[in-house]
This record gives structure tokens, C-alpha cells and sequence, in this order.
């Protein structure tokens, strides 16, 4: 297939392919973390996890045609407002779903599977009756559109370049507080041994909250950056949520190194087929090789150090 | 039994003269309206539908919930709309039209159930409904079985033709053929890229697109991709045709989907304006999602636009504003929807009958002048005859007219040499 194109052609699409996956990458890693958060330290099966991230879409939404409304001249600016109001937003309703639904379901995970599902209807059907059933598009201002023109054939998307500093930003965050801050800490023994770390002084159940509220939070950070690349509707979730589960599976729970590294292997693999293959094909080949190597390490590609 | 009973105590003159002075108030108490001209309800409905003296029953079923809800909403406006003006003109046989409606919730046996339910519990004397292919498919044999009548709104790929449907959408080569054939004209096109959806949908138009191109444009396909439903990642396809540098994107992508590739083939600098692009997915409703900064230039080729410039469209769409806010906009299938109850009542009125059969007899030739896409007659086939327009995207979500068919296409659901 490359037999009629130039060297310098072929050179320039390359690095433009190359940078496809890199923001591939970002937009799996930014929609898995919130839920490796949730999924990896607290065990619970959010399948709400793409519901918390449309929140954001329309908090963003609302905050783009309150800017256009009566601000137009902070339009090019009100993204930032959007994201930062978004992660309150799905935040604090990630908190009032823990106190109301979640907490009472620790000690059965299976059945958080079935809750948040449930979840994830009732907020849908409440999108559609708040926002109305048709997609709303979200204005971007301008300096958001188009592409960086690197050379003549080469041009890199605005977008994907944003996209690509938030998560290395969100990453870098989340990094932080679970590794390196106190309450990281406390979350982390929360989870390793619930009842020593009650015993300890540790407050579980306020844990709990602000990390589950955290991992919404980042959700909707998500959700609020991806108006940029996708569509907001009220059953727009539903597209993220299998590729989230599927790149916190394959990484192994628990693990935000783990997280990082299946994104990075499914989507260098994916947007590489995809290039050779048809898209379809390229998405069967690449769940192929998940299962795959899921068969052989279930505990998927880095997981905790656990005495047997 | 009544009669009977009477015999002994009147006398047959007495009698006669008893009821017609019983009849007298009731005939003056009734209102102005029409039952001179309204024929005996056993006249009119001889199976069992649900058909009074005053009033008729029909279903709209479509999805109110569940992802389709974004595209079917318009659908559902249409028809109320339909039904609520043909009220205002004194109905259907002298009777007004109620409608039941019932949630198909993107859910194919659902769409199958409640088809059933209408038909069978409900006795509707006609069905509006079904959006996607796999719903319509799932309702046909229900509809065929307990002999129902569906007016299925949307464009869809052909290879199907029942006595118990008709089509007011477009079928795959009356949409695509005269938009490549002007494109080709008009710009030159000879190498073009396709991409969609992977359904039955946009794999049979690109079929049908394919052997045009092939054999009667002879141009080339430089490209033929798919990608699964919802899927929100482009960009190693618009890679690909920045490589093969096509005359011509040719698009069938849907839902989501469609949203995040033009906002993708914006921020990675294909220039609408310069890249001719023809969708036969995208209408007014999906770019109010997409963001007309993100669509605007590309070419799209159905049978309606929202701007379309003729008396029947400037009285529709005020109409349509009116009843469902200023803010509404209206696609192609929508306008298809509107269609379906006037066809229904001005083949109920030519048949003189609300019997399913005789309304599939007397459908082909069916004319409605009122249509806002201008005039449609219902061939054969229980497809449209339609004239096939291409339109611009503007800034704004709407189109432009750029190019409409002379004539009407013939619909022709089983194309030869296009399989």
C-alpha cells in the first residue's frame, strides 16, 4: 500500500500516526483514572463511571452558553472555569451517591455492579428529561479549533495537544496525593485492612466518600475535556464506559502505574491496526489480544504483591 | 331483541313516528361538524379496528428513552404535529385521530412487542413509527402477521418492500446516486474515500455508492472504512486520507459517532471548504450536536432541508416552531415523519375504508401536495417518489439548497446491478 507515495509523505505520516495514538493514549488514560481510582482502591464496579462523565460534558456546556450569554468577552478563557466547576459538580454528586447507595454495599462489590448500573439509567433518563433527549453541542472558543501547522503535511490537533497536558497534569496529581500526601496514605491502608485502619484513628467512612467523590470528580474533568473530541447527549457515556473497564481491567486494579501502562500497549496497538485494518477489524484484533493475555495473567498487568 | 319486545304494544305507524321524534333533538343537538358526510362506522371499518363514530385510533411508536431518543425525538413532534393539524381540519372520514403512543426504548424485541400490543390490544388502525433498520425489521413480521400498516420515516438501505409498509423516507439509491452524480459533475470527483458506521445501513450505501462510482462514474474508491457504533476516535482514519488525498470524503457515520469525527477532521486541519465532503448522515438535528463550526461546507444529499425555499415548507416550519419551541430544528427524517399520517388519511380517504387491505390497495398513486419537501406521490413499490436535493452546512446548522433533481426519482429498493 505505500508503493505510490513519496518518502517525505510516508515520513509525515508516521509522525502524524504516532501522535494519533499518543492522544489515544491521553483520552484513556484521563477516562480510566477517575474510575481506577474507584474500581482499584475501593473495589466498587461503577458502571456509572460514563454518567459522571457527561455531567461534566453538560456543566461545560451550561458554563459555554452562560459565557456566550452574558460574558462573550471571557468566552476564550471559560474552559478552565468549565473543567474546574465540572469536577465539583460530579464530585459532590459522586459523594451524596456514596452516602446514599455505595456505602451500603461495601462488603458486597458484586452487587455495586447492579446499583451503579441502576445509577447510571436513573441519571440518564434524568439527563434526558433535564437537558432534553437531542445532543447539545458545546461551543469551544477559538483558539481551541484547528491545528498547529508543524510543516506542510504534518499538522498536529489543538485539541489532542490539550488533552494530552491535561491528563499529564491530572496524572501527575493523582499520583501525588495517593503516593505522596497524608490522606493518600489513609486511603491506601483503608484498603489494605478496613477494620486496623478504623482502629488506628483512621476516619473509613470519611475516606471513602472523598475518595469515591475524587474519582467522579475526575470523571467529570474527563467528560468536560472530551466535549472537544466527542458528543454530548444523554447516552454519550455509554461509549466510554467499555473502553474505560477495559484499560483498568487489563492494567490490573489497584494499580495506577498498572493503568497507565494498558493504556499506552491498547492504544499503540489499536491506532496501529487501525491504520492497516478497518476500524472494526483493528477493535477486534486488539480485544483479541486483551483476552488473551488476560487468560494468561488474570491478575492483569501489574497487581499488588500479595502473600499467598 | 328491542324490536321484538315492541312488537305487541306499538302499532308499526306509531311506532315509526315515536323514533323519528325521538331522532329530532338529537340531530339538532349535534354540533355543525361533518356527520352528514362521516359514513356509517360499519361502512368504514369492517375487521375490528379501533374505529368509532367520532373518533379513530392510530399508534406512534418510537424510542422516547434509550440512545435513539436523540434522533427519534423529532419524529415523534412531527407526527403529533400531523395528527393534530389534520384535527384542526376536521379529521380523518369525518372521525378525529387519537394516537397512543408507546416507547420502542432503543430496544429491538421491545419495538416488536409493542408493535404487537397496538395492533392487537389496541387495534390501531395504523402505525407510525420505527427509526433505525433493526427496529423496523424486528415490527415487520408483527406487522405482517396481525395485517398492520406502518409509515416508516427514515432513509435506509432498500432490499425491502411489504404490503404492510410504506416508506416516506428515501431508499439507499434515490438518496445517493443523483448526489455522486453531481458531485462528480460539479467537482471533478474521481478518487473518493468512504467511511462509516459498521451496520447494515452505511455498508449497503456504500455498496450501491461503490458500483456507481465504479461503474458508471468510472472513478475510484481510494478508501472503504468501518468503525463500530459509538465509537469516538478518528484519528488514524483521517490520517489515512490525508495520505490517499480523495476528491471526495463520502460519510455514512452515525450517532455519536458523527460528532466526534467532524470535530476531529476539524482540529486536524482538513478544511471543509477546500475538501469536498458528501454525507448522506448527517441533518439540521445532528449538527445542532456536531456544532456547525465544525461541519460547515461539507455537502449533504437527501430529499428535505429546514431552509428549503417553497410555500408548503414556510407555513410547516413556523408551525413546527410553534408547537415545539423556537429553538427546534428539523431534519430530513422528520419531515418524512410529518408525511406519514396526511398519507395515511388521504389514502383512508381515497379507499373510503380504514381496512388495511383496502389502504395497501389504494396507497400506490397516493399524491400529497402539501408536503414540505413539495410534492410526493407513493409508487408501486409503497416508496416515495421524491426529488433528491444536495445542501451545504452553514455556520449556523442549516443548509444551503445547492442542487435538486429536475424530477421525481423513481424509488427502487432492489437495484439492479448495484447488488
Amino acid at each position: 500500500m505505500f508503493g505510490d507515495y513519496s518518502l517525505g509523505d510516508l515520513g509525515s505520516i508516521f509522525v502524524m500516526q504516532g501522535f494519533a495514538g499518543l492522544i489515544l493514549f491521553s483520552v484513556y488514560v484521563l477516562m480510566a483514572l477517575g474510575l481506577a481510582i474507584i474500581f482499584g482502591q475501593m473495589g466498587v464496579i461503577n458502571m456509572a463511571h460514563g454518567e459522571f462523565m457527561i455531567l461534566g460534558a453538560y456543566v461545560t456546556w451550561m458554563t459555554s452558553s452562560f459565557f456566550q450569554s452574558y460574558l462573550p468577552s471571557l468566552f476564550s478563557g471559560y474552559f478552565f472555569l468549565a473543567m474546574i466547576l465540572a469536577f465539583v459538580a460530579s464530585g459532590a454528586l459522586g459523594m451524596l451517591v456514596e452516602w446514599v447507595l455505595i456505602r451500603h454495599l461495601y462488603k458486597r462489590p458484586l452487587d455495586t455492579l447492579l446499583a451503579t448500573w441502576g445509577l447510571s439509567l436513573i441519571l440518564q433518563q434524568a439527563y434526558r428529561s433535564v437537558f432534553g433527549a437531542r445532543e447539545v453541542g458545546v461551543e469551544l472558543p477559538q483558539w481551541m479549533l484547528g491545528s498547529l501547522h508543524v510543516t506542510d503535511s504534518i499538522e498536529v490537533p489543538i485539541n489532542g495537544v490539550f488533552v494530552m497536558c491535561l491528563t499529564v497534569l491530572i496524572t501527575v496529581g493523582v499520583a501525588y496525593v495517593m503516593y505522596k500526601s497524608r490522606w493518600g496514605r489513609q486511603v491506601r491502608a483503608v484498603v489494605q485492612n478496613r477494620i486496623m485502619a478504623g482502629a488506628v484513628g483512621i476516619n473509613t467512612e470519611k475516606v471513602d466518600r472523598y475518595t469515591f467523590g475524587l474519582g467522579c470528580g475526575i470523571a467529570g474533568v474527563a467528560g468536560s475535556a472530551f466535549t472537544m473530541i466527542g458528543s454530548t447527549g444523554p447516552t454519550s457515556g455509554q461509549l466510554y464506559i467499555v473502553d474505560t473497564f477495559l484499560v483498568v481491567v487489563f492494567g490490573g486494579a489497584a494499580s495506577l502505574l498498572g493503568t497507565i501502562a494498558s493504556a499506552f500497549s491498547i492504544s499503540q496497538t489499536q491506532s496501529t491496526l487501525e491504520f492497516f485494518m478497518s476500524g472494526s477489524m483493528a477493535k477486534v484484533l486488539t480485544l483479541l489480544a486483551v483476552v488473551g493475555i488476560l487468560m494468561l495473567r488474570p491478575q492483569g498487568l501489574f497487581a499488588l504483591k500479595v502473600r499467598k | 331483541m328491542s324490536d321484538e319486545a315492541n312488537k305487541g304494544l306499538l302499532s308499526p305507524l306509531r311506532r315509526k313516528l315515536l323514533m323519528g321524534m325521538a331522532a329530532v333533538p338529537a340531530i339538532t343537538m349535534l354540533p355543525r361538524a361533518s356527520f352528514a358526510q362521516a359514513p356509517a362506522t360499519s361502512a368504514v371499518n369492517t375487521t375490528g379496528l379501533a374505529v368509532t363514530d367520532t373518533e379513530v385510533t392510530v399508534g406512534i411508536l418510537h424510542s422516547a428513552t434509550g440512545t435513539m431518543a436523540i434522533s427519534e425525538t423529532g419524529s415523534i413532534e412531527a407526527e403529533k404535529l400531523a395528527i393534530e393539524q389534520i384535527n384542526a381540519m376536521g379529521g380523518v372520514l369525518g372521525r378525529k385521530i387519537k394516537f397512543i403512543q408507546e416507547d420502542g426504548a432503543s430496544d429491538w424485541p421491545t419495538f416488536a412487542e409493542k408493535a404487537k400490543k397496538l395492533l392487537v390490544n389496541d387495534k390501531v388502525a395504523a402505525i407510525m413509527g420505527c427509526w433505525t433498520s433493526a427496529s423496523r425489521k424486528a415490527v415487520l413480521p408483527v406487522m405482517e402477521q396481525y395485517n398492520g400498516m406502518l409509515y416508516y420515516p427514515t432513509f435506509y438501505e432498500g432490499l425491502e418492500q411489504s404490503k404492510n409498509v410504506i416508506y416516506t423516507g428515501q431508499e439507499a439509491t434515490q438518496q445517493i446516486l443523483a448526489g455522486l452524480n453531481w458531485i462528480a459533475k460539479e467537482k471533478g470527483a474521481k478518487s473518493f474515500f468512504f467511511i462509516g458506521s459498521d451496520y447494515i445501513w452505511p455498508r449497503t450505501s456504500n455498496k450501491i455508492a461503490r458500483k456507481h462510482v465504479e461503474n458508471v462514474l468510472k472513478g475510484k474508491v481510494v478508501g472503504e472504512e468501518y468503525y463500530p457504533l459509538g465509537n469516538t476516535q478518528f484519528n488514524s482514519v483521517i490520517n489515512k486520507i490525508k495520505l490517499t488525498k480523495p476528491d471526495v470524503i463520502f460519510t455514512d457515520v452515525v450517532g455519536g459517532s458523527n460528532v466526534a469525527f467532524y470535530k476531529q477532521l476539524k482540529a486536524a486541519g482538513i478544511d471543509l471548504s477546500k475538501q469536498a465532503l458528501l454525507t448522506i448522515s448527517v441533518t439540521e438535528d445532528e449538527i445542532d450536536g456536531i456544532g456547525g463550526e465544525n461541519i460547515a461546507g461539507a455537502y449533504a444529499c437527501m430529499k428535505y432541508f429546514q431552509s428549503l425555499d417553497n410555500p408548503n415548507n414556510k407555513t410547516f416550519v413556523p408551525a413546527f416552531k410553534k408547537m415545539w419551541g423556537e429553538k427546534t430544528v428539523i431534519g430530513d427524517v422528520t419531515q418524512a415523519a410529518y408525511l406519514g399520517p396526511w398519507l395515511w388519511k388521504l389514502t383512508v380517504e381515497k379507499a373510503g375504508s380504514f381496512d388495511i387491505d383496502k389502504i395497501a390497495a389504494a396507497s400506490p398513486g397516493i399524491e400529497f401536495k402539501g408536503a414540505p419537501e413539495g410534492y410526493v406521490r407513493i409508487h408501486e413499490n409503497h416508496h416515495l417518489w421524491s426529488k433528491t436535493r444536495v445542501g451545504r452546512a452553514k455556520l449556523d446548522g442549516q443548509f444551503e439548497l445547492i442542487y435538486e433533481t429536475a424530477d421525481l426519482v423513481e424509488p427502487d429498493p432492489f437495484p439492479k446491478g448495484y447488488q
